[in-house]
């Protein structure tokens, strides 16, 4: 198979990602889409270390898989703790600043 | 795109052939000390905040913070002085970190922000005592308690004290020390998510409206997580295209002096990935620098984060961030000016404008001084879009004279209290010049050197990098940032005004006396602000010769 249509679904899953961080309101699925936005980042790296023969791609994969677990233990700390506070993690909840 | 025959050989290896050895990586602990002080410094905190007893937690967190950035800044010099900003600029660590003039001149003004932050972060003389009579900072007692719950009363009760938030800085500073000095696109990324994530936490941390500063948290969280995946994603394409991250290997893919493959000349055969990629990139630079359409955050988090983290984010966030944008347009991207200069035209000068003109609008202190700082990362973009030696040095010069004018005038913003906390709004701090003289005349050095007044820091660098902008061609952009700073002037005069010609409210602030901790931290940047006002020569000169990447 080609690995250029690894590519293609690399791009579908972030926009799909991309996509969710804009029109989903729980902050949760938020997170979740922004995980999608780092792993459709990981296919797409994999995909060019294929393209390119070397292995810098599957390295930095590793790097990412890394960051996106210290991501997630900060993001859910802090969802946590607006969770418990307010009992809603609806992103549209936390309104007390506006312009 | 075909796939090279030989490539399977990377991952697959014939089980008779012989052993292969792996060379050790060369590190030059020497040349990353500043980095590995910081870090250090950060790991011992950690192990202060888990085996020393609570009562004993505060001195020790500000004793080793300080020694890891004395020691950071002693490296720098040292550095600096052996002529690693200059002659012997080179890559260390196998070629992940660039020791030059612009990142040892930028961890220089990191490690100093740090220093006045962690002072301002020490400060435990504004809150009144707790009712045992134990000093209180500006943090939440407890961080994992919900605002208002007995659990918390008992918390404050207690004089527990958030101590944690010492090493949480010193990682962020060491992330902040790395991003600017990154010399491969991994490197930056990581550093971008060291320096990050301790931020964020910061930020849920204050004291006093705690509902404010989490939400602050949730949306730098979310937005900070959101850009940093347009960054990675751009980084995926520019490895695409040019087979390797490092910041050397891609200008040479770039300008096309790359040894050409197979694999290289069908990426390269299509410009697409080159420049989706460093778009993506780019969303996620400028919204660390807070340029607009990437600036919906700033205001937010800066009014609802902890006003000692506002300080620190707005100054070293910036410095490190245009850091980054630096290296990454002028090292590695030179090859495509012409199709990055044209955005960022439209960048600056959308920065300049909304974030003058919103500022005028703002009725509380530290949403106006956000909008503030908008307006200064597009006078800074100015600068950057020069794309000469002057832009390099204009911006090295800029940044260390903004970050200690915005230090400071967060720093006062803490002085300014009621019954509730800092008092905010800016229609309480009507007449405080004629209540407290000092406090107002210090704001107001801060406001017009904002303003970029003659014989404050900010006339230095906004004429530097305007000049820089005039000499390279960008004309109009220099007349939009006169224009916007003469807007900017007026809403930072109006607050000069309020604070002096009209009579004090009866039920007004009081100025609290601070410890000599926020005393120190005010003085240096009254300092500073006159020092880079009245003799700019030696900083532009040490500016200039700071100003050549190495790759």
């Amino acid at each position: 198979m080609n690995p250029v249509n690894y590519l293609y679904l690399a791009a579908l899953l972030f926009t799909i990602g991309a996509t969710g961080v804009l029109v989903r309101r729980n902050a949760i699925v938020l997170f979740m889409c922004v995980e999608l936005m780092l792993n459709a980042s990981n296919l797409a790296l994999v995909t060019f270390s294929r393209l390119h023969g070397n292995l810098d791609g599957q390295i930095i994969a590793f790097f990412t898989m890394v960051v996106a677990a210290a991501e997630v233990v900060v993001g859910l700390a802090i969802i946590v703790s607006v969770f418990r506070t307010r009992h809603s993690a609806s992103v549209d909840d936390t309104n007390l600043m506006k312009l | 795109m075909s796939v090279p025959d030989t490539v399977h050989s990377l991952w697959t290896v014939a089980a008779s052939s012989t052993t292969q050895t792996i060379p050790t990586p060369h590190i030059e602990y020497g040349q990353l000390s500043p980095m590995l002080a910081v870090f250090g410094a950060a790991a011992l905190g950690i192990l202060a905040e888990a085996f020393l007893p609570r009562r004993n937690r505060y001195w020790a967190q500000i004793g080793i913070a300080m020694a890891g950035l004395v020691g950071a800044f002693v490296a720098v010099v040292v550095l600096a002085a052996q002529g690693y900003a200059g002659t012997k600029a080179h890559l260390a660590a196998m070629g992940a970190v660039a020791v030059d003039g612009p990142s040892l001149f930028l961890q220089g003004t990191i490690v100093l922000i740090a220093v006045v932050s962690v002072l301002g972060f020490a400060e435990r003389h504004l809150e009144p005592r707790s009712s045992t009579g134990a000093p209180v900072d500006a943090f939440a007692p407890q961080a994992a308690t919900v605002p208002g719950s007995d659990a918390e009363k008992s918390a404050a009760r207690s004089g527990f004290a958030t101590t944690e938030v010492f090493p949480l800085t010193m990682f962020a500073v060491g992330g902040m020390l790395l991003f600017p000095a990154a010399s491969d696109l991994l490197t930056m990324f990581v550093a971008l998510e060291v320096f990050s994530l301790p931020l964020y936490l910061l930020c849920a941390l204050a004291r006093r409206r705690r509902l404010l500063s989490q939400e602050a948290a949730v949306k730098y969280f979310l937005l900070g997580a959101f850009s940093s995946a347009f960054f990675l994603f751009g980084l995926a394409l520019i490895y695409g295209y040019a087979g390797t991250v490092s910041i050397g290997g891609i200008a040479d893919v770039v300008s096309g002096t790359a040894t050409p493959t197979p694999a290289l000349a069908n990426t390269t055969a299509n410009d697409a990935l080159l420049l989706i990629g460093l778009a993506m990139l780019g969303v996620g630079l400028l919204f660390k620098v807070g340029a607009v359409p990437f600036h919906a955050w700033t205001p937010d988090v800066y009014q609802g984060a902890p006003t000692p983290v506002t300080g620190f984010m707005a100054s070293a966030t910036k410095v490190a961030a245009f850091g980054a944008t630096l290296r990454l347009l002028y090292a590695a991207f030179p090859g495509v000016t012409w199709d990055w200069r044209p955005v960022l035209w439209g960048v600056a000068i959308l920065t300049m404008v909304v974030g003058a003109i919103i500022a005028v609008t703002q009725t509380d202190v530290k949403r106006l001084l956000a909008y503030s700082s908008i307006a200064h990362a597009g006078f800074i973009l100015t600068g950057v879009i020069a794309m000469n030696k002057a832009g390099v040095s204009a911006v090295l010069f800029y940044l260390g004279a903004y970050s200690f004018v915005t230090l400071g005038a967060f720093a006062v913003v803490t002085l300014v209290r009621d019954a509730g906390g800092e008092a905010t709004h800016l229609s309480r701090w009507a007449g405080l010049g004629r209540r407290s003289p000092l406090v107002a005349a210090t704001f107001a050095l801060f406001l017009l050197a904002f303003a970029g007044i003659p014989l404050t820091s900010g006339f230095a660098g906004k004429f530097a990098v305007f000049q820089a902008a005039a000499s390279s061609g960008a004309t109009p952009l220099v007349i939009v940032g006169v224009l916007s700073s003469a807007v900017a002037a007026f809403f930072y005069i109006r607050v000069i005004v309020l604070m002096f010609f009209s009579d004090p409210r009866p039920d007004g602030p009081t100025v609290a006396v601070p410890s000599a901790f926020t005393a120190t931290a005010i003085a240096l940047g009254v300092l500073v602000t006159l020092g880079l006002g009245i003799l700019p020569q030696y900083f532009l000169h040490l500016a200039d010769q700071a100003s050549v990447f190495v790759r």
